[in-house]
């Protein structure tokens, strides 16, 4: 099977003129290519704000460092966080969920192939406009000037008053194409998942990856539409004369906080749950397991989604609300916590009694459990709103949710991108360095984040430019900034195996980790229309079914 | 080691509590730690063992390992243990919430307005005439007999946080949002916070100093800074270059005719270690300089170089010297 021809841009294929290979690429439709523009699309965006924190680290390896200018600290925070979280961390997801959900319930593509084309391009744009304010930001009055209102643009200083020239205006524009291209991608995977799965794949028998995804689609419906409203308002507000969020005529800071959490805290599942999928298809894989307790790992998946509905306003402890709104979202913010940690107890069921194959994939998802355990244990810290009100808003909490989101989600991303790229690409990657990659990665990381949590319990605020001596933050921060290099010659690595390759990697074959899943059933990479024929399936593991034949799961769920 | 060497180990640290509601943070943060430190371990051996334990082995068995689909009884156990744990935290919390928030000013309460400006805090003692900037004065509280600070907080443009760690958690200042918070210092000395949430170019030097002082020391102060500033006549040429420049569309100085209301109040001026909010000490040297041109010191702040010649800022610096 692994013979079977490249069917696009392949390695010694036919030589096609170079423009007709980008016009295919432009004008594509396919779920797959679309999964692989969004992949190649965040992974640019990923470096733009790596150079950022790295930019960052620098100015604050000691205190009262004059690397770069208050202003540029400022922007290159906004950008940081912006960067990261709408145009790398959602785009990578994404496109996993385009390439792999259709191939995994046996469809040849997604329910809506040009809406899928649509939304990537409008993400496209928005990331185009973001980091065309570097050149725009300040129109008239010269370039240079990207946003600096920080990622949660708090009003009022997002207002005219407070944020002249247009930097906020390319701000605001990029989070609403992004958002909008969101919202399409999420209506897609949610009819995707609902009406193309193959003959026999009932909702009791869809791979964890398409449950989770459809769960994931659901909350960006949900809560990138009120971000998208809130959008709209600040521009009526800049523009039209409106006073939504103008504090000097009426309007509420506080209301633009409710918008942008409610937004913003399932925003944090949309981007976990995703990373939960991976873990979940890859841990069975690498433990020669199936997963344990798949209908409570479903539930608890929906549950998750239910309740981070209603945890928004831990983000504002501090904004002075009543101590019964305040124990609200106490009790809500600590429940969470049950399902996420059904979640860990049935991946560590999963691998126990098992037979655990150290890959790499698989070594960043066992990274994946234990971050992930420690970012769930501060979260609960967090949860505790007096706690909090010592925490919130210190480097506490940066550590916090980049423990979430380094230490938890780009751990599984780089676990997906190692165990998905042979049927991507056809080709195995370097083993070696995959492993190099990842414990370089590992001790960076945990530089970097486990000693953040130490200013921040010191009293240091995130978002300063420079600090003051004799505060006891140096060391920490001194130790934060060597991590963060790591980090960097990790990626290097990372990016340099999987771009090598791509061309010169070993055949992979159409199943190189004897998986369960229907995407191994196809060559790698798929062709165009996935299956010859669309395959039928009797229970969650067709292809254990497959090599079992005496032995086959539908005798036991 | 950071709850043993406390203030030794930061001026700031959160776990060096010198008042009842950062006091009351730490009871609440003592127990949170215990019981997550007690998951934390369980979850981390579990973790540790099967990852040792189940790992693929040379010349073991290469056949598939037993397929073990689930089990009602456990999912069961490890649904019900943490339903359990977040019963005891959640009423733990939301006992010390009311207790630090639901807090009324007893008699004898001092009162402040805090109003956060786009870097620096401005402070209006509620119950005499007294405004001063960035370093706040405060009496010390006998536990015996209390006598906390109850702040109000404002916002004069964009949202700003009012954090002292070793006095109490954090409060945010919002424009349109009146907030409140309390401290009652129980020992003497200087205490020092941030603003912390992000207010715009210099939110890194928008500093806090609370100095909590013993109760004959805070009400010595507050009637010195009641009074209005005596001009001296060596510094009437510096004054007059003040009352004639736009230093008076922003700053006040009281029983003179500058009465502006952007910048702090400069009546006091010399009774504060520090300007610029905190970041730089106050002697006649740094004063000038930021005289000259602040921007120097605090890129980003708001008061615009003047364009001073040197006599004016001689002058001016001298006028300024005089306000004690």
């Amino acid at each position: 099977m692994s013979t079977v021809p490249l069917t696009y841009d392949g390695a010694a294929s036919e030589r096609r003129p170079l423009g007709e290979i980008l016009h295919e690429w432009v004008t594509t439709v396919d779920h797959k290519r679309l999964g692989i523009l969004y992949i190649l699309f965040a992974l640019t965006f990923l470096v733009f704000g790596g150079i950022e924190a790295t930019i960052m680290r620098i100015q604050l390896i000691r205190p009262h460092n004059d690397f770069v200018s208050p202003e540029v600290f400022n922007r290159m925070f906004t950008m940081h966080g912006t960067t990261m979280i709408f145009f790398a961390a959602m785009p990578v997801l994404f496109g996993f969920a385009n390439y792999l959900v259709p191939l995994m319930i046996g469809a040849r593509d997604m329910a809506f192939p040009r809406l899928n084309a649509f939304s990537f391009w409008m993400s496209a744009f928005g990331g185009f406009l973001l980091y065309f304010s570097l050149l725009g930001g300040n129109g008239l009055y010269g370039a240079g000037s990207a946003p600096d209102v920080g990622w949660f643009a708090y009003a009022p200083l997002t207002s005219q008053t407070f944020s002249l020239g247009h930097s906020t205006d390319y701000w605001t524009l990029s989070v609403l194409l992004s958002g909008i291209g969101s919202i399409g991608t999420a209506i897609n995977i949610i009819a995707t998942v609902i009406s193309m799965r193959c003959p026999g794949m009932t909702l009791r028998r869809m791979p964890l990856l398409a449950w989770l995804n459809l769960t994931m689609a659901g909350l960006v419906v949900l809560a990138i539409s009120p971000l998208t409203a809130a959008q709209l308002m600040l521009l009526i507000d800049r523009y039209l004369g409106g006073h939504f969020f103008d504090t000097q005529a009426g309007g509420s800071a506080v209301i633009w906080m409710h918008f942008f959490w409610i937004f913003g805290h399932p925003e944090v599942y949309v981007l976990a749950i995703p990373a939960f999928a991976f873990a979940s298809e890859i841990i069975p894989v690498f433990s020669r397991k199936a997963i344990f307790g798949y209908p409570v790992m479903v539930a608890a998946t929906l549950a998750i989604g239910f309740i981070s509905m209603s945890v928004w306003a831990h983000h504002m402890f501090t904004v002075g609300m009543t101590a019964a709104s305040n124990g609200f979202f106490v009790l809500s913010t600590m429940a969470i916590a049950v399902p996420t940690g059904i979640k860990i107890f049935n991946w560590l069921a999963t691998m126990w009694g098992g037979r655990i194959q150290f890959r790499t994939p698989m070594l960043f998802c066992i990274g994946f459990l234990f971050q992930f355990l420690i970012a769930g244990l501060t979260g609960i810290m967090l949860s505790a709103a007096p706690f909090d009100w010592q925490l919130s808003n210190s480097y506490f909490v940066v550590a916090h949710f980049h423990y979430v989101i380094v230490g938890g989600i780009l751990f599984t991303l780089f676990g997906a991108f190692y165990y998905w790229f042979p049927k991507m690409s056809g080709r195995m990657y370097n083993e070696s360095l995959g492993k190099l990659h990842f414990w370089l990665f590992v001790i960076g990381f945990h530089l970097t984040f486990d000693f953040m949590h130490i200013p921040g319990l010191l009293g240091m605020p995130r978002r300063v430019y420079t600090y003051e001596p004799g505060r006891g933050w140096d060391l920490w921060n001194l130790i934060v900034t060597i991590g963060a290099l790591f980090q960097g010659a990790a990626i290097i690595i990372f990016l340099a195996n999987l771009l090598w390759s791509r061309w010169h990697g070993p055949a992979a074959g159409s199943d190189p980790w004897d998986a369960w899943t229907l995407e191994w059933t196809t060559a790698s990479p798929p062709p165009e229309y996935n299956f010859a024929v669309l395959p039928e399936v009797k229970s969650r593991r067709p292809l254990w079914d497959l090599k079992h034949p005496e032995d086959p799961d539908w005798h036991y769920e | 080691m950071i709850l043993i060497t406390g203030p030794i180990l930061s001026p700031t640290n959160i776990f060096a509590p010198a008042s009842t509601p950062a006091q009351t943070i730490q009871g609440l943060s003592f127990l949170v730690l215990t019981i997550t430190g007690a998951i934390f371990l369980t979850v981390f051996s579990l973790l540790c063992y099967a990852v040792v334990k189940f790992r693929e082995r040379k010349g073991r068995d290469a056949a598939e390992p037993a397929q073990v689909y689930g089990s009602a009884q456990i999912e069961l156990a490890w649904t019900v243990v943490p339903v359990l744990i977040v019963a005891v935290l959640f009423l733990a919390t939301v006992r010390v919430i009311a207790k630090i928030q639901n807090a009324e000013p007893p008699t004898g309460a001092i009162k402040v307005t805090v109003i956060g400006h786009q870097y620096w805090w401005e402070y209006r003692y509620d119950d005499s005439k007294v405004v001063t900037a960035n370093e706040l004065h405060v009496p010390v509280s006998d536990p015996a007999h209390p006598t906390p600070t109850f702040l109000t907080l404002l916002s004069a443009d964009t949202d700003h946080s009012f954090w002292v760690p070793r006095l109490a958690g954090k409060t945010d200042l919002i424009p349109n949002h009146p907030n409140s918070t309390w401290i009652d210092p129980h020992e003497i000395g200087l205490y020092l916070g941030q603003c912390s949430q992000y207010c715009g170019v210099q939110h890194a030097k928008m500093l806090l100093r609370v100095y909590v002082e013993a109760r004959p020391d805070f009400d010595r102060w507050l009637t010195e800074q009641s009074r209005p500033a005596v001009a001296s006549d060596s510094a009437a040429q510096g004054r007059q270059v003040f009352e004639t420049t736009a230093c008076v569309n922003c700053h006040t100085i009281s029983g003179t005719a500058a009465n502006g209301k952007f910048g702090p109040d400069l009546t006091h001026l010399v009774s504060r270690e520090t300007i610029a909010a905190g970041s730089v000490r106050n002697t006649p040297q740094n004063l000038r300089r930021w005289i000259d041109n602040p921007q120097k010191l605090k890129q980003g702040c708001l008061m615009p170089a003047m364009g001073l010649s040197d006599s004016q800022l001689d002058a001016i610096t001298a006028y300024m010297e005089s306000l004690r």
